[in-house]
């Protein structure tokens, strides 16, 4: 079972985030599209979803949602983190768990990871 | 009205020029043929002053006809009272003084008005920059690009700086990960620094929509080879709007409408022409007869985006995408089939007789969807209705200076008025 699924369209964001959090002795699995997103988290089941906010075809939101409704009680309680391009202050996402505004630190996606996942 | 403000300009330059001289009532009186006491009434204001009058206070004080009475000055009045109700509430300029500002102090009156009037183009400049900062797909693209290179660049050079062991694989990609992403953020700028240059020019067309309503704005000229026309996703919309107005002309020639728009009531016009109103909304707004020649028309789908924009002249338009939520065109969507007649103000203080009408189509059959549109026919209010506007509208919540309206939506960008 994945620790984390980072679902993400950006190959170089996603092969550095991968890195950074493989090298701390979690399982990393990447998605790269909205499309699919949703059957990949049901289908991995991980502790975590890194999720983007602006990916191609279907946006981070819309599989938030989906997420959210999904009718197994402890998928749709999956903690997700969300990856905003537009910053935490103008964009409201009351369904994540936490949101972290690109560009970050690699130590605060470390720290909130750590959080989220203990 | 226009007479009365005119004359009494010219009665207050009238007393500025004798006095300039250093003349007596008495004596320019007798030298124009009229009693110094009828004079005074003229000085005064209190009287007007015909056209051959004018002429001989002109010889007696040696200056020309036109200096006295010059023909600019309803103009000017106009532009310094327009000054006046773009002024913050707490400012109350002497509004009916406006004439002799102009008259006494003409240089200052000149002043206010370029004031006034640089401030209007810079508020111009300032709604078409912010409109382009947010909403411009273009730019909030390439935005993203640029973020999210800077994130890959900034999380991967962090990894090589922080140390720790990094498979020569892993390295070897990072590496080149970066060179791609500087690569990536040095074109990206440089066009974002290009487009940026391009803001400087003044009304710049980059929506289809606006393409579009630039083109019907010329006169709908041959889509193939309309300048106008530069994507194919405005040439397709074009050619759906010339095929509405060919069958819209089909059904209400030019030549019947013009002859019924003797009646200023489009809904007495449909019911004798017998044909449907939002019918005849659309070709006033084409035509423009006698009667309705600054008519403009707005037309929105459903879900209330604007599909089409005839301006009338001084209606508050904003860019596409964008619309004030309290304008009838909307509330005519809640009760289709019922024309609403209202009368608008702007933040300007002009005033617009409008009439809102929503329909319903299935073009699907009876189970398919139900299509609802919505238009609104915008008639400047020249007769100038004394009643009380029946709501006071504006552009859109962000270019919108009615800083306590009930329907704002977001922060004006403008100073509050």
């Amino acid at each position: 079972m994945l620790d984390i699924l980072m679902i993400e369209d950006e190959p170089n964001i996603a092969e550095a985030v991968r890195f950074i959090l493989t090298r701390e002795g979690w399982q990393v699995g990447l998605h790269p599209d909205g499309l699919g997103g949703i059957e990949a988290i049901r289908s991995e089941k991980p502790r975590l979803v890194i999720l983007d906010v602006m990916l191609p075809h279907r946006s981070g939101t819309e599989i938030l949602a989906e997420l959210r409704g999904d009718h197994d009680p402890g998928l749709a309680a999956t903690p997700v983190l969300m990856l905003t391009a537009r910053g935490q202050a103008s964009l409201s996402l009351p369904q994540a768990d936490a949101v972290l505004a690109k560009p970050f630190a690699n130590d605060e996606l470390r720290a909130m990871v750590r959080r989220m996942l203990n | 009205m226009k007479q009365h403000g005119s004359r009494i300009l010219t009665g207050t330059r009238i007393r500025e020029r004798r006095l300039a001289l250093s003349r007596r009532q008495a004596d320019v009186a007798r030298a124009a043929g009229i009693s110094a006491a009828y004079l005074n009434l003229i000085e005064h204001n209190h009287r007007p002053v015909g056209d051959h009058l004018v002429l001989r206070l002109a010889a007696a004080l040696d200056v020309s006809a036109a200096e006295l009475a010059e023909g600019r000055e309803e103009a000017l009045i106009a532009a310094l009272r327009e000054a006046a109700v773009r002024l913050p509430d707490d400012a109350a300029p002497e509004v009916d003084q406006a004439p002799e500002l102009l008259a006494r102090f003409p240089g200052w009156a000149g002043a206010v008005i370029a004031l006034a009037r640089r401030a209007d183009a810079l508020e111009r400049q300032l709604v078409t920059l912010s409109d382009r900062m947010t909403q411009d797909p273009y730019l909030l693209t390439t935005l993203h690009e640029v973020l999210s290179a800077v994130t890959s660049v900034r999380s991967t050079a962090s990894i090589l700086a922080e140390g720790g062991e990094i498979p020569p694989d892993w390295r070897a990609r990072f590496h080149a990960n970066l060179d791609a992403d500087s690569l990536r953020l040095s074109s990206t700028a440089q066009a974002l620094v290009a487009y940026l240059d391009s803001f400087d020019t003044q009304g710049a067309i980059f929506t289809p929509q606006e393409e579009v309503e630039t083109w019907l704005a010329a006169g709908a000229p041959p889509v193939e080879g309309a300048g106008d026309l530069a994507s194919d996703a405005a040439r397709a919309m074009a050619r759906v709007h010339l095929r509405q107005m060919e069958e819209d002309r089909a059904a209400l020639p030019d030549d019947v409408l013009a002859a019924a728009a003797a009646d200023p009531d489009p809904l007495r016009m449909a019911a004798r022409l017998r044909v449907p109103l939002d019918l005849v909304m659309r070709r006033l707004a084409v035509l423009k007869p006698a009667g309705f020649e600054s008519a403009g028309l707005l037309v929105c789908d459903g879900s209330g985006a604007l599909t089409l924009r005839r301006p009338a002249p001084g209606f508050p338009l904003p860019r596409p995408g964008d619309a004030c939520p309290l304008w009838p065109l909307f509330q005519a969507l809640a009760s289709p089939q019922t024309a609403i007649a209202t009368l608008v103000e702007a933040p300007s203080g002009r005033r617009f007789r409008t009439l809102s009408l929503a329909t319903r189509d299935q073009p699907l059959g009876a189970g398919g969807p139900v299509l609802t549109r919505a238009q609104m026919l915008i008639l400047p209010d020249e007769a100038g209705s004394p009643a009380r506007p029946d709501l006071l509208i504006g552009p859109a919540c962000r270019i919108c200076p009615r800083a306590d309206c009930v329907a704002r939506r977001e922060p004006s960008i403008l100073a509050t008025a």
